[in-house]
């Protein structure tokens, strides 16, 4: 899970472009959205892609995203359960 | 033909030197424009959140219309550009993304710059623009298109002034000339001052 973590730190800034912000800046329960990172809805859609692409995972309702996106730490419990199910 | 406009300020972005008003601003001899155009953002204390998402070509604009209007009160501003390349640069990544049907992956943050407009929607919220903008695809450099259609704007009270000029980005090549023109200004608005403005720098 904490590898997990680490990788998904590490594809949001590539992916999102997120120039200059580091892995350490990321807190694993720090909101990605809003007072967070300040990611947009451009960069939802871009973390809709990631899961598909990268893990296999579509989301079957886009309104899950809210939940799922919240932070690093939900989007890791997310990918895991996905997994094991 | 009597012109009653002119060109306030202009600038040029092209071979690793920005210039402004014939003076030269920056120069780098990085030849990636991606590292060149970075070096530059920061270099010249821009500030854009959005800047390091945008694609090539809006880069391009945003840096050179920053030069020319970070200083600028006038808001009712209407922009007037035009380029060769359209958002080619932009719109090949896109289709690269899509040409394997088992690796369909478009990415949204590409597939939201695939039209060369988008670069003025970016200088317009930047700078709290919501005034007149056109984009013009044209096989080189036009003065008198823009000549033209700049002054119609002007004439008919579309607006108080008009940023206009070239912004052309592909294969890794880039060329942008802007200018503003105004009421009042260093040069006269005409046909063979932006051509020798922009065949000057």
């Amino acid at each position: 899970m904490t590898d997990l973590k680490l990788e998904l730190k590490e594809k949001i800034i590539e992916q999102l472009n997120l120039e200059d912000v580091s892995v350490a800046e990321i807190g694993d329960k720090d909101p990605l959205f809003g007072e967070g990172l300040g990611l947009d809805s451009i960069d939802a859609l871009e973390l809709i892609v990631m899961l598909d692409k990268d893990y296999g995972i579509k989301l079957a309702d886009p309104k899950e995203g809210k939940q799922i996106f919240e932070s690093v730490e939900t989007m890791a419990a997310y990918i895991t359960s996905k997994k094991a199910g | 033909m009597a012109t009653r406009y002119h060109i306030e300020q202009y600038c040029r972005i092209t071979n690793g030197r920005i210039s402004k008003n014939g003076a030269l601003v920056f120069e780098s001899a990085e030849t990636e424009f991606s590292a060149f155009i970075k070096t530059a953002y920061k270099t010249l204390g821009i500030a854009y959140s959005k800047f390091f998402k945008m694609d090539s070509l809006s880069k391009l604009a945003l840096v050179a219309a920053d030069l020319l209007l970070v200083e600028e009160p006038e808001k009712n501003m209407a922009l007037v550009f035009s380029n060769n390349a359209s958002s080619l640069d932009t719109d090949r990544k896109h289709q690269q993304s899509i040409q394997d049907p088992d690796g369909y992956f478009p990415s949204p943050a590409v597939f939201v710059y695939t039209l060369p407009n988008i670069c003025m929607g970016e200088i317009s919220i930047k700078h709290r623009l919501f005034s007149e903008n056109s984009f013009f695809i044209n096989n080189r450099f036009l003065a008198d298109n823009l000549f033209d259609y700049t002054n119609s704007l002007l004439a008919m009270q579309k607006a108080e002034k008009v940023l206009c000029g070239w912004v052309d980005f592909d294969h890794g090549k880039y060329d942008a000339f802007l200018y503003v023109v105004a009421k009042n200004g260093t040069f006269t608005h005409s046909k063979e001052s932006i051509n020798q403005l922009y065949q000057t720098i």
